[in-house]
Order: structure tokens, then C-alpha cells, then sequence
């Protein structure tokens, strides 16, 4: 509650690789998140990835308009602003994804006739941007009181031409990657809530990905966990 | 007395005929609605095709025309899709700017088309950084009843099996293109992207081509577009309820089957129309 929280973590596999340049296969890059760093929405999260840096604002539940409501549960509201230009057709789309991932999640129910708004601005985009979109608006729900039924978390995996698979990829191995796929997991069972591909690949090559999504999501869960001991324990 | 009860308890009514492993419209869980296909409808554009799945109606059509390449791909020409949800097909699209559903359909479409390599840019190319084609896709809904994507989707596949492209010669002396309109070819078309929808029902069970009340019921959709090597363009999971990989596995299943269904209805249109 008292100013910004900031909570760093490493994240490695059981592989143990250094956080620096890391090992072909399962490991992610370095996480920071920050909450509460804006005054004026009910829940903020600042959530970087290796270079990728997301900031969401999060209000609500608030006043919905007459024409928007809904009667028995919250409507959810995402506008996701790109760093430079204005946005576009691919935003919409990406909007739509983080919604649906979200309305899944929060218990809507529980405010109804209500709005609840993620605002979500890219501060810089080095790879997996969907992914850290996802993790930030978790974050910020988190941080605003949002009642929700799980968390959730977004991983990204690209594949390259000979098959070999790489988490949370940065922007170069994306793009030279032959399929990306980004994956939006929830922390119950980890099932798999949101799902978007780019590329060309195999039925065995989605289950692979999913389950090394599966795995990395674990990492990203505790550190969601050891990022709140960490704010709640001082205060 | 079931009208009744289905406009008081939508949800409870849909409950009582998947317990019984089967539609109110008598289909099974796995089983699409019919599929018609109508291609060269629009002679003044220069591939068309009209899909109905159902009552679900897509028209396509595909215009050619010229521009120069983009810097960064001068041997690349282009294709510009658009799906147009206009208030003719459903009560809820209003006239105006694309509203949301119309631009992740355009999205979606562009992706497909990106993804699945359906056409080699390079073919589209007529004079390196000088001259190429781009192809408009319009994809206009004129009947809205739920799965749009696959309709969209197979509308254009069969759209762009019909575009005939004129020849083109740059003419050296006044380096003016000189189009040929009596001679004119077919698209080389690649592969065969054909898209399979799904809706999640409270939680557990999947049924396949979702119509729009089932659609709007539903706590999550997914859409899986498959090639004819069995290799994956796009898996389409805008949020929803959670699936395991072992549902996801049935869903590919399905999948391959409505594709070898696709690919003999389209064989079979391309056959009755070649003898032009």
C-alpha cells in the first residue's frame, strides 16, 4: 500500500543455467515485477521479461454504461496500447485474446452490472510480448482486489527449423523461428485457457510445446507467489 | 411448450439434448452442418466463391490489381484480406467502422493466409521492385449463424482456386506492362488450409461447428486450421474455459476428418467447373 513494491526474481530451470546467456531449451529469462506503482487505477503491475516490458492499469468494478451491461455478471474491458502508432486491427485481436483469458478467471458473478477495465501499455517489446501482456494484467487484477478462481500466466514457445524448441524467445529468435506459439495457462490444473500460433508445425510438436509450457509455467506461479509474500510480508 | 422453456432456460434446454449426446437440430456433438460451396459466382471480380454451412452464408471475392512491391520485399506481392460483418447478417452489427468480431476475423484471415504459405508471394511478383499483384480478399457475411471462421476461411480457399490472373510482359521500349486478358492462369495454390470449430460447454464437453445460439451458450471456443499434411496453420483459443492436452488431442482427430470432407467437396466443384 505504501509506495511500490519491487520484487526481482530469477527464474531458471532444473538445468540450472545462468540467467546471462541462456541454454538452448527450457529456460526463461530474468522476471521483475513491480504493483501498485500508479496512483489513479484501483491495481497496476509493471511486469518485464528479459528486455519486454508491459504496464497495465486495472479499474474496477466501476460504473458501466447503460448499453454495455450486463445484468448477472462484470463486463471486462481491455485496451492494449501499442508503443508506437496507433492501434490497429492486430491490437483488437490481441485485446479479444486477454479478455477472454481474463473473463475466464474472474469471478464476474460476483460483481454484477459492474465494468472492469485493463488498460495495458507497452513500454518496450523484445520478444514475447503477449506472453508478458498476460502476466501483467494478472498481476494488476491481483493488485486491484479482482475476486478471481485462479491466475494466470502467458508463456511463449518458438520453434526453429530443425525442431529444437525455445522459451520465452527473444525478438530475433521469433523471428527467425519457423512456429511461435503463445499459450495462456491457469494455475489450478494448468489448463490451457488461451492459445494462439503463428507458423506451421505438428500435432506432436503443440503437444510438446504445451508441455514444456506447462512446466515453465510453474516457475512463473512461484514467482507470482514469492513476489506477493514479499509486498504483504512488510506490511 | 419447448419454445417456451427454451427462451426461459436456453442453457438448461441445450443441457437436457447433450446429456442425450445430440443437438436440438438433431446433429450429433461431432457432426458439421451441411456444407454448399458455389464458386465464379461474381463475374466482374476475378475469383469469387460463396459458402453456406448451414444457414452461416460467406461470400468471397478477389480482386487483382497492380502496385509496387514493398521496400523490404521487392519480389513479393501482396494479399489484402477483409471480413466484413455487415448489419445485414444479424441484429447485433451496426453500420459503421468493423466492430471488434469483424477485425479478429480480418486478423484471423491474415494469419491463415501468412501461416499456411497458401500462396507463394514470389508468384505474385511480376517485375522485381517495380510491379506486382496484390490480391483484395473481401469476405462479406450475408447470414450469420455462428462459426464464421470456418465458413470465412473456406469461402476463401475456393475463392482463390478460382482467381485466373491475366498475363503480364513489361514492354522493354516504353516500360509500360501490357496485360494479355485473353490469356489467363490459374493461382498456384500450395496447400489447403481448412479451419474446424469447436465451443466448449460448461467446462467439459466439445461440439463441433457451433451454431449461433450454441455459440453465444458457450464458455469457450477453439478453432484448429489444418493442412492437408496434418500439420497445424493455427490454433485459435481466444480464452474460455481450460482444456487438457488430451481433449486437445481429440480435437485434432476431428479435425483431419472435416478436412479430407473439405478437400472432396472442393474437388469435386473444381471438377464440375474446369470444362470452361
Amino acid at each position: 500500500m505504501d509506495g511500490a513494491m519491487h520484487t526481482d526474481a530469477k527464474s531458471r530451470a532444473e538445468t540450472g543455467t545462468e540467467s546471462g546467456p541462456r541454454g538452448p531449451g527450457c529456460s526463461l529469462r530474468h522476471f521483475a515485477c513491480e504493483q501498485n506503482l500508479l496512483s489513479r487505477p484501483d491495481g497496476s503491475a509493471s511486469f518485464i521479461q528479459g528486455d519486454t516490458s508491459v504496464l497495465v492499469g486495472v479499474y474496477g468494478p466501476a460504473e458501466v454504461k447503460v448499453s454495455k451491461e450486463i445484468f448477472n455478471k462484470a463486463t471486462l474491458e481491455v485496451i492494449l496500447r501499442p508503443k508506437i502508432g496507433l492501434p490497429g486491427v492486430a491490437e483488437k485481436s490481441r485485446e479479444q485474446l486477454i479478455r477472454n483469458t481474463c473473463e475466464a478467471v474472474v469471478l464476474g458473478a460476483l460483481h454484477p452490472r459492474t465494468s472492469i477495465t485493463v488498460v495495458l501499455q507497452v513500454i518496450s517489446d523484445a520478444g514475447s510480448l503477449l506472453a508478458c501482456c498476460l502476466n501483467a494484467a494478472c498481476m494488476a487484477l491481483v493488485d486491484a482486489g479482482v475476486p478471481m478462481r485462479a491466475l494466470f500466466c502467458g508463456v511463449t514457445c518458438a520453434l526453429d527449423s530443425d525442431g529444437t524448441l525455445v522459451l520465452d524467445p527473444t525478438a530475433k529468435q521469433e523471428k527467425e523461428a519457423r512456429a511461435v506459439l503463445t499459450f495462456a495457462l491457469d494455475s489450478v490444473e494448468r489448463k490451457l485457457l488461451m492459445s494462439t500460433t503463428k507458423g506451421l508445425y505438428s500435432d506432436a510438436e503443440l503437444q510438446q510445446c504445451l508441455a514444456a509450457a506447462q512446466a515453465a509455467s510453474q516457475h512463473v506461479f512461484r514467482f507470482y507467489r514469492e513476489s506477493l509474500q514479499r509486498r504483504y510480508s512488510k506490511s | 411448450m419447448a419454445a417456451g422453456f427454451k427462451t426461459v432456460e436456453p442453457l438448461d434446454y441445450y443441457r437436457r439434448f447433450l446429456k442425450e449426446n445430440c443437438r436440438p437440430d438433431g446433429r450429433e456433438l461431432g457432426e458439421f452442418r451441411t456444407t454448399t460451396v458455389n464458386i465464379g459466382s461474381i463475374s466482374t471480380a476475378d475469383g469469387s466463391a460463396l459458402v453456406k454451412l448451414g444457414n452461416t452464408t460467406v461470400i468471397c471475392g478477389v480482386k487483382a490489381e497492380f502496385a509496387a512491391p514493398p521496400a523490404d520485399a521487392p519480389d513479393k506481392g501482396y494479399v489484402v484480406p477483409n471480413v466484413d460483418l455487415p448489419p445485414l447478417c444479424s441484429s447485433r452489427f451496426r453500420s459503421g467502422p468493423p466492430g471488434e468480431e469483424a477485425q479478429v476475423a480480418s486478423q484471423f484471415i491474415a494469419d491463415v493466409i501468412e501461416n499456411s504459405q497458401i500462396i507463394q508471394k514470389e508468384d505474385l511478383c511480376i517485375s522485381p521492385g517495380k510491379l506486382a499483384w496484390v490480391l483484395y480478399c473481401d469476405l462479406i457475411c450475408l447470414d450469420y449463424d455462428g462459426n464464421i471462421l470456418d465458413a470465412c476461411t473456406f469461402a476463401l480457399l475456393a475463392a482463390l482456386k478460382n482467381v485466373q490472373l491475366p498475363e503480364v510482359t513489361i514492354n522493354e521500349e516504353t516500360a509500360l506492362a501490357e496485360v494479355n486478358l485473353k490469356k489467363k492462369n490459374y493461382l498456384n495454390i500450395r496447400t489447403h488450409p481448412v479451419a474446424t470449430s469447436f465451443a466448449v460447454f460448461d467446462d467439459t464437453l466439445l461440439i463441433v461447428d457451433p451454431t449461433g445460439e450454441e455459440e453465444h451458450l458457450a464458455t469457450g471456443t477453439l478453432t484448429i486450421v489444418m493442412d492437408e499434411e496434418g500439420k497445424l496453420c493455427c490454433l485459435h483459443k481466444p480464452g474460455g474455459s481450460g482444456l487438457t492436452g488430451a481433449k486437445l488431442q481429440d480435437c485434432m482427430s476431428r479435425a483431419v476428418t472435416r478436412h479430407k470432407e473439405v478437400k472432396k467437396l472442393m474437388d469435386e466443384v473444381i471438377k464440375s467447373m474446369k470444362p470452361k
